[in-house]
């Protein structure tokens, strides 16, 4: 416990700070590029993205290698995942635009041949005698151990060039998000502004291998921005909130990962978001599992109430035991079922109701007023006093129920 | 083309291409339906199965990690559709949300637990071991018909055959519903044929495909070999039973070629070691695939100049 709190606080080495803090910046990069990945509805273009990194790992190695270098420097492996990342995702973008194959399988497609293939230079690497400490399958899984203060420099420099660059691009990538024809006619390049959504997400990814890892940096762009959508409906806030989201789990797994071993620093980050995403799924108020289930409820009560009370004004029997029970909670009738005084009145306020709505449909020619009759609404929030007293005068004085 | 071939080369090759046949058959409908990444989050899941199974159990057999991939597989499913339906999530990311949240628990779970006694890990799980699938008791063209040598078989090799079998069986057999559904579902609900029943079986029989091949050759040829060869056999021909011909074979030649290149490309080229026969055989399909977008006679939509 104690090394957790001392990872959380950032006290458990300057190593594991520096991992820590930019674990947070590419989760709030990775949030916040995730988001307009979420809303523009490719989600999974990504997936295809960060398994087309691979091939790119390994043909920088070999380059470095080839060029008398030590092969393991970070930038140089990351140059090169960036660019195989980039021909993945001009050939998803090209097999879905000239042949008839949709996206889908245009991107798992792309994901397993990259992949393939950079298992295959992996095997190459394997064999070479530098190749052997080259460590690069941890670009799969991604892995904190060994990483030098120049790759954690890289890694937090890097993501918050790409939090900077969605700030600047928000709006036009907002628009192009919700309504690309739109956006083009007002003169907005659409196809560029989507292609620079893709890069901020590759510059993700990219950032994301080696802390990550290339199977699990997908999560990090999806989940967060999933996340953030059940707790509002503006995409300013969605992307704040996603961002916040993202830096949160990266922050906490990178911490809890750095303080006991076997704890996978990708893995934890992912199922922290994931925990997140979980929470809100169930507890969002507005869009949430758990506010839906209570408003069913709420809904389904206001209708058995009302009908029971109908149903008492025309002295039927009641026999739904929700409807007796709501009606007994209520004190509207007694546990033997018969009426109370206030149950009387309210179901001869409900009964009168039910008949100015009726005269009401007759004679008002409005629709969009008399549309909104579902049952349940009392005349009250429809109509103006002046015209109730109006469908009144055709009804006559009230009269008590179950007299 | 002796002994050795035999010993070494002949399971392997033939593994390779079952598992790839066995994936391409239910590929074939998945691509048409646009459920092709359903193979890709499958493939993903069944490392937290097994794990699972493996925890359970306390062994690698083949029976519980078999059902416990299974489970893990059906489990995604019903959790993307839980995702999709109750968050009104589109599907794309419900998808990406589930395997991935599956996959870090089933990679956590395997570095907390002990595995250090047994074959497994995650880059087994990527990567396959066909290489190691060999047949040692073989000692020339001749075992085939040596009941001794052939009880000496690797195991995968009569599973995998008989998933392959059953993918063959089931597609000749639902043949009709499968299309009609695929194609018009609609029409197919009119006909009173169970469309969401013949959608969720279809994802079963891939999971179940999924499985055993990856139970062999490791995850990547299972989504390599779900997507790849019926796309390309989808742009060769409008007739879905030319396409699934089509696929059979685009499957075949990847796993036969790309396991060849894999083996004795690097020696051909100088180099005394294999590389990766799975990766190589994803790198083939997707040649194939590539060959098939540039020149296939059925490449573009239709109404759309090839090309254009």
């Amino acid at each position: 416990m104690e090394a957790v709190l001392a990872a959380l606080t950032l006290q458990a080495g300057y190593n594991a700070a520096l991992v820590t803090l930019g674990a947070a910046l590419l989760g709030f990069a990775a949030g916040t590029a995730g988001t307009f990945l979420f809303l523009r509805k490719r989600a999974l273009v990504s997936d295809a993205m960060a398994h087309a990194t691979l091939p790119g790992v390994g043909l920088a190695f070999l380059v470095m290698v080839a060029l008398g270098g030590e092969g393991r420097s970070l930038f140089g492996l990351l140059v090169g995942s960036a660019l195989s990342a980039l021909a993945g995702l001009l050939l998803v973008d090209g097999i879905t635009r000239r042949t008839r194959l949709a996206e889908d399988a245009a991107i798992g497609a792309v994901l397993s041949v990259f992949f393939g293939a950079g298992v295959v230079l992996l095997t190459i690497i394997q064999t070479l005698d530098r190749g052997r400490q080259a460590g690069l399958e941890s670009f799969l899984l991604g892995s904190t151990a060994g990483m030098l203060f120049e790759d954690a420099v890289l890694i937090a420099a890097g993501g918050a060039t790409v939090v900077a660059l969605i700030w600047l691009l928000r709006r036009p990538m907002t628009l192009v998000a919700f309504d690309p024809g739109y956006a083009a006619a007002t003169g907005v390049d659409t196809r560029r502004i989507d292609l620079a959504m893709m890069g901020l997400v590759m510059a993700v990814t990219v950032i994301g291998l080696k802390l990550v890892g290339l199977i699990l940096i997908v999560a990090l762009l999806i989940i967060p921005a999933v996340t953030a959508r059940f707790w509002t409906d503006r995409v300013e806030r969605v992307l704040w909130t996603a961002g916040g989201i993202g830096a949160a789990a990266g922050y906490t797994g990178a911490a809890l990962s750095a303080s006991a071993p076997s704890l996978p620093t990708g893995p934890i980050i992912v199922l922290l978001a994931a925990g997140l995403f979980t929470g809100s799924l169930l507890l969002s108020p507005g869009r949430g599992v758990l506010a839906a289930v209570l408003s069913r409820r709420r809904f389904q009560a206001r209708v058995h109430r009302r009908q029971g009370l109908l149903a008492l004004a025309r002295s039927e029997p009641i026999h739904d035991p929700l409807t007796l029970r709501l009606l007994r909670a209520e004190g509207l009738i007694r546990p033997d079922g018969v009426a109370t005084d206030k149950g009387r009145a309210q179901a001869a306020k409900i009964a009168r109701d039910e008949r100015r709505w009726d005269v009401a449909r007759e004679v008002h020619q409005d629709t969009a007023l008399t549309g909104r009759y579902d049952g349940l609404t009392p005349i009250e929030e429809v109509f103006t006093p002046d015209e109730i007293a109006g469908f009144d005068a055709r009804l006559g004085p009230p009269h008590p129920v179950g007299g | 083309m002796g002994a050795d071939f035999v010993q070494f080369s002949l399971t392997p090759i033939l593994i390779g291409t079952l598992a790839a046949i066995a994936c391409a058959l239910p590929g074939n409908f998945l691509i048409l339906r646009r459920q092709a990444l359903i193979g890709d989050a499958i493939s993903h899941v069944v490392l937290p199965g097994i794990v699972v199974a493996f925890l359970v159990t306390g062994t690698v057999a083949a029976l519980p990690m078999l059902l416990g991939a299974g489970a893990a597989a059906l489990l995604a499913v019903v959790l993307i559709e839980a995702i999709r339906r109750l968050g009104r999530i589109e599907p794309g990311a419900a998808m990406g949300v589930v395997f991935t949240a599956l996959f870090a628990g089933g990679v956590l779970l395997l570095e907390q637990s002990d595995t250090s006694r047994v074959h497994l890990d995650v880059e087994h799980a990527l990567m396959g071991n066909l290489e190691t699938l060999i047949w040692l008791r073989a000692t020339g063209w001749d075992s085939l018909i040596d009941p001794v040598a052939l009880s000496h078989l690797p195991v995968e090799l009569p599973r995998i055959a008989v998933v392959a079998a059953l993918m063959a069986a089931l597609t000749v057999i639902f043949w009709r519903p499968l299309k009609l559904s695929t194609f018009d579902e609609g029409f197919a609900r009119a006909l009173g044929l169970p469309v969401s029943a013949i959608g969720l079986s279809l994802v079963i029989a891939a999971a179940v495909a999924a499985v055993a091949a990856f139970d062999a050759v490791g995850s990547i040829i299972v989504i390599a070999m779900f997507i790849c060869p019926p796309a390309a056999a989808r742009l060769m021909t409008n007739s879905l039973a030319v396409q699934v011909w089509w696929s059979v074979a685009f499957a075949t030649l990847s796993a036969v070629l790309g396991y060849v290149l894999a083996g004795y490309g690097p020696l051909w080229l100088g180099f005394d070691s294999a590389v990766s026969a799975a990766g190589m055989i994803a790198t083939v399909s997707g040649v194939i695939l590539g060959l098939a977008c540039l020149f296939g006679p059925h490449r573009a939509r239709v109404g759309v100049a090839a090309g254009g």
